[in-house]
């Protein structure tokens, strides 16, 4: 007999009909994993066509330059050549005065000019209020977020430097620009000849220069972009189109999809853990039966295939739930991650994401199910006229081979999730490392409890902790979907918890929380003296002066730029630096190669500089080596006097490149006064004041950093809870399976010591000590497995110190024992009230 | 005595078991022939080997050494599938315990030997046999839902249902009080009679094993006495 013959479906089915319910909820755990599969995959098909759909209007033109100087002559020309339609754009941050509430804020300013967006439209209330500041001067478009955080109204005025300017209008998207963004710096649109009437760009002030192009239907703009490239790389010019916006934001929105898609995975691997281990515990119930069959003639083949069966259609089952609930979770997503999405999503069904995660679940359903089934082939026939029969218990090669299969699934699935072979390995090896701790963790409780019995403690401890290893145990299964479960979600909870304490510890204390930068030279002393009337102290006051490099050792920065292959000091060979002088090292320095050089002469040649060691390790430069650095036009050659280590996790200027006193003291350059407000409020009328009496003078405030990044945070954090949300139902479902399959075994025991006895409270007590001891194994030992990845993922991928959440894992920790505890003794609810017949005659 | 062809026929057999470090041997050189159409019941005190030989008498096990013949087929030189398919066509089977498919309708439980034939039209027989044992009335009925007398009626009707040559009885009245085991009995050996098949029972009950032709009595796994009954010896 085959698979399809009609017999063994009939079979299957006759046999299952009177348990349906329980074989449900043993695929009940590979729903949500199917689920969150179809959701998130559905999703990023959803994305994915938005971004190629949205991409011209990300950009809102054919062509960008972006530049951080105002575009040299060479590149106007350039640009003239290109022809096409033009538009400029000047962005910048700096301090707004909102005249009406007396408050003042970061904001991040944008240039208004010409038809730009070519494509898209800035959506604002009034709808089209953009119109107004591209024919009339003197009008601004505001955040929406800054308008409620300040209670502003169109028509109330906003001072920019020296200009005032009318709210015209509230800004509700801009293309291009996820919401997330604009909390840290929320834009205000002014046009762009009144840029001129605030006096804020000035010589040497930071600001991003953009020129976009609209092309002719002739032109090819990614042929252009080519073309051109090696000339802006020479300016450090940088050119988008269509396709290349198209290409990064699907890399930046792939990190976001990859993370969601493995979380989603991980519900599925928890699901298919649950499968097997149900499966497991029913076909050890199922052992008289098959034996049975097997005397009256069936063979191995065709008991096999009657289990294969009901496995299979309850997985088809489960697929099919799996996507009904996916779909309706996908149309969530959009709401819980919108935040952070540049595109407007448009929900469809995507069939891949549905075959796809339904082909996977039920993958993995019979794979994992195929280690227990696998055990069908060893029942002995004689197991029906001999119930003491012992069972084969030589090792079954085949076993292996399915063991390997479930190994290579799921790193192929993995793979295939992560789209990276290096991530879903070390993803899959990661899982092993888990699991391989938790059988152990398991396996040394079962062997401890068996080994020190405390055969002194009371007749209720001594059952309950035998429970724990006898025959039959559920503890295997439930310290690996529990402990499994627990670990993730702490995982996540600890990462979380140990980057927002990093910022908090950033604002607390007495460390430095307000830092005013662009004060020119002759405001130094009156900014300074400002600051000291507010009672405020004067922490640091250092000069600041921006540079490039232009050479390093013997080659030109142009033409390393030229070469594709120079990769790790990539972002220095593009970026100006902010870069200081001083005669010493300050507390958050240390000299890890070199001499210091405080002072040198005015006229010296090769002037001795002090680097960071991550910039030397990223240029691969040394002590000793030459480089020539670009200040403002003036090259000055310079060689590597020392290498300081320094601690970027302190509020302070921090540099990457320090000059010694005596060359720089006349180059073009601006102030920094490092300062601490002892309130909000002292901070906010500093601010106020200095606004008003120096508009180029921006102020950071850290505590508002602070809050805004907080408030990031939790947003993201609603995002991860969102999925992990699948990994703990997932937990819970596998761990009521789990339970109720475990309570057939129960139910014998209870009726045999009810009737030789036992009162009805001792039999809840051995239940709920049971429970209480896995629940608490399971959870102690996934609690410490994250306090482990939590310390890792502080020491090697966030760089910060690691203050474990102590007080929350504890009480994470009792929540997973409680609801261990609650969920055991609901399901064997009954068993220790009903009359002994009755139970065994209904759980027959 | 000039016997018919033997149903079964055991020859130097032996089966030993592995417990622990040492070799556990719990059926010593047994040899013995069943003919064709006879009763017989194996007798002997727990642990004297019964079981052990009946299992292996029926295929669901192998031999350490010796073999087992059952309607001509060596046991020992069959594949597992193999005798699968034996005990499907040739042998009927009476637990102690019942052993219904607590699954299956009593209808069901009594179809499946016959449908593992691949035949489709069981139904009818299925029905009929039930109705034999007095159970016209309870075939929709799980083994739950069934007393012990009537869970036994219904493994009589499925032992019968293949018109099997050889029935192998093990304890049938083992879990029955003493009338309900005394109807058992005589309906074992009332479809006996009627169809003809070889009988082989295992039990402790004197008044059922006397009702055989044939007594084997065991004792530490070997056959210490082998008796005729009178009936057969007038046959």
């Amino acid at each position: 007999m085959t698979f399809f013959h009609s017999w063994l479906w009939k079979m299957a089915w006759r046999d299952s009909r009177a348990h349906l319910k329980r074989l449900f909820l043993f695929v009940a755990s590979i729903i949500l994993g199917v689920a969150a599969m179809v959701a998130i995959g559905g999703f990023g098909d959803n994305l994915e066509s938005a971004i190629n759909d949205q991409a011209k209007t990300l950009l809102g033109a054919d062509l960008a330059f972006r530049s951080q100087s105002p575009f040299p002559e060479k590149i106007e020309a350039l640009a003239d050549s290109i022809g096409g339609e033009q538009a400029r754009e000047i962005d910048f941050s700096s301090m707004a005065f909102f005249p009406a509430q007396n408050a003042t804020r970061l904001v991040r300013i944008r240039t208004l000019e010409g038809r730009f967006p070519f494509y898209g439209k800035l959506e604002s209330q009034p709808a089209g209020a953009d119109g107004f500041l591209r024919q009339h001067s003197g009008g601004a478009l505001v955040d929406q977020n800054l308008m409620l955080q300040y209670g502003l109204a169109l028509g109330d005025t906003v001072r920019l430097g020296s200009a005032a300017f009318e709210i015209k209008g509230e800004l509700k998207k801009i293309p291009g620009q996820a919401e997330a963004g604009s909390a840290i710096a929320p834009t205000i649109y002014i046009a762009a000849r009144d840029l001129g009437n605030t006096g804020l760009i000035r010589f040497g002030s930071r600001a991003v220069y953009r020129l976009y192009f609209r092309l002719a239907e002739s032109q090819d703009p990614e042929k252009i972009r080519e073309e051109l490239d090696p000339q802006l790389r020479a300016e450090r010019i940088r050119a988008s189109t269509v396709e290349s916006q198209k290409e990064s934001l699907g890399q930046a929105m792939g990190n976001l999809y990859r993370f969601l898609n493995l979380v989603a995975f991980i519900a599925l691997l928890l699901g298919g853990i649950g499968v097997g281990s149900a499966i497991h515990v029913y076909i050890k119930q199922k052992l008289n039966t098959i034996a049975v069959l097997r005397c009256v003639g069936a063979t191995i083949r065709q008991t096999f295939l009657i289990y294969l069966i009901q496995t299979f259609a309850m997985g088809v089952a489960g697929a099919l739930a799996g996507i009904a609930l996916g779909l309706m979770i996908q149309q969530f997503i959009p709401a819980v991650v919108g935040d952070f999405l540049v595109v407007d999503l448009e929900m469809f069904i995507s069939p891949a994401a549905v075959l796809q995660g339904a082909g996977m679940g039920l993958v993995l359903t019979l794979l994992f199910a195929l280690l227990p089934l696998l055990g069908i082939r060893r029942v002995s026939p004689l197991l029906a006229i001999r119930a003491s029969f012992a069972e084969n218990s030589d090792r079954d090669p085949l076993r292996l081979g399915v063991i390997g299969l479930i190994a290579a699934a799921v790193v192929a699935f993995a793979i295939l999730q992560t789209q990276s072979v290096a991530v879903g390995l070390g993803f899959a090896l990661g899982l092993a490392g888990a699991l391989a701790l938790l059988t152990g963790a398991a396996n040394l409780l079962m062997w401890g409890v068996k080994r020190f019995f405390p055969g002194r403690l009371g007749y209720l401890f001594r059952q309950s902790l035998a429970n724990l290893y006898r025959p039959n145990n559920q503890t295997l299964v439930l310290m690996l979907s529990l402990g499994l479960g627990t670990f993730l979600i702490a995982t996540l909870y600890v990462a979380q918890e140990g980057l927002l304490n990093q910022v908090a510890l950033t604002g607390s204390g007495n460390q430095p929380n307000l830092i005013l930068f662009d004060i020119q030279t002759d405001q130094n002393t009156a900014v300074r003296e400002m600051v000291e009337e507010h009672q405020m102290p004067v922490l640091q006051n250092v000069p600041i002066v921006t540079a490039r490099l232009s050479r390093i050792k013997d080659r030109s920065v142009t033409e390393m730029l030229a070469d594709s292959s120079q990769s790790p000091g990539r972002w220095a060979l593009n970026r100006e630096f902010r870069l200081t002088y001083r005669d010493t090292l300050i507390e958050t320095e240390k000299l890890v190669a070199g001499t210091w050089v405080p002072e040198v002469a005015a006229d010296q040649d090769t002037i001795p500089v002090s680097i960071e060691d991550g910039l030397a390790e990223d240029l691969g430069i040394a002590v000793g080596d030459f480089l020539e650095i670009d200040v403002q036009g003036v090259a000055m050659p310079a060689r590597i006097a020392s290498i300081r280590d320094v601690d970027w996790q302190r509020v302070q200027t921090n540099f990457l490149i320090v000059f010694p006193r005596g060359v720089l003291e006349y180059a073009p350059q601006f102030m920094v006064v490092v300062t601490r407000a002892p309130s909000r409020e002292v901070s906010a009328t500093l601010q106020r004041d200095l606004v008003q009496r120096f508009p180029n003078v921006a102020a950071v405030d850290l505590a508002l950093i602070l809050r805004t990044v907080e408030g990031i945070l939790d947003r993201i954090s609603a995002v991860i809870r969102f999925m992990a949300f699948f990994s703990i139902l997932t937990g819970l479902v596998v761990l009521a399976s789990a339970v109720i399959t475990s309570r057939y075994q129960r139910v014998q025991e209870s009726v045999l010591l009810r009737t030789l006895g036992a009162t009805k409270s001792q039999i809840r007590i051995i239940m709920l000590l049971e429970y209480v001891y896995l629940g608490s194994l399971a959870a102690a030992t996934g609690v410490l497995l994250s306090l482990a990845s939590g310390w890792a993922l502080a020491a090697w991928v966030f760089n910060i110190a690691y203050h474990p959440p102590l007080v929350a894992v504890g009480a994470f920790t009792g929540g997973v024992i409680l609801l261990t505890t609650v969920l055991g003794m609901l399901n064997s609810r009954g068993i220790a009230t009903r009359p002994p017949l009755e139970i065994l005659r209904s759980e027959a | 005595m000039n016997d018919p062809q033997p149903m079964l026929s055991v020859s130097g057999l032996s089966k030993t078991y592995r417990s622990g470090e040492r070799d556990l041997t719990v059926l010593h050189d047994v040899t013995f022939d069943i003919a064709e159409g006879s009763t017989a019941a194996i007798v002997g005190p727990s642990g004297s080997g019964k079981t052990t030989l009946l299992g292996l008498c029926a295929g669901l096990d192998l031999p350490s050494s010796g073999t087992v013949r059952l309607d001509g087929a060596d046991l020992g030189r069959l594949s597992e599938d193999e005798r699968a398919l034996v005990r499907n066509r040739l042998v009927g089977f009476v637990f102690q315990s019942f052993q219904l498919i607590p699954t299956l309708t009593a209808l069901e439980n009594v179809m499946v030997p016959a449908e593992l034939q691949g035949r489709s039209d069981v139904r009818n027989r299925a029905r009929d046999l039930l109705e034999t044992v007095g159970l016209g009335e309870r075939m929709g009925h799980y083994p739950v839902q069934l007393s012990g007398g009537e869970q036994q009626r219904v493994a009589l009707a499925r032992a019968f249902i293949n018109s099997p040559k050889i029935l192998f009885a093990d304890e049938p009245t083992g879990n029955l009080d003493a009338d309900t085991g005394a109807s058992i009995s005589d309906l074992i050996f009332e479809l006996n009679r009627e169809a003809g098949t070889t009988l082989v029972l295992v039990t402790h009950d004197q008044v059922l094993a006397a009702q055989t032709q044939r007594i084997l009595r065991m004792r530490g796994g070997q056959i210490v006495q082998d008796v005729y009954s009178e009936s057969s010896l007038n046959r």
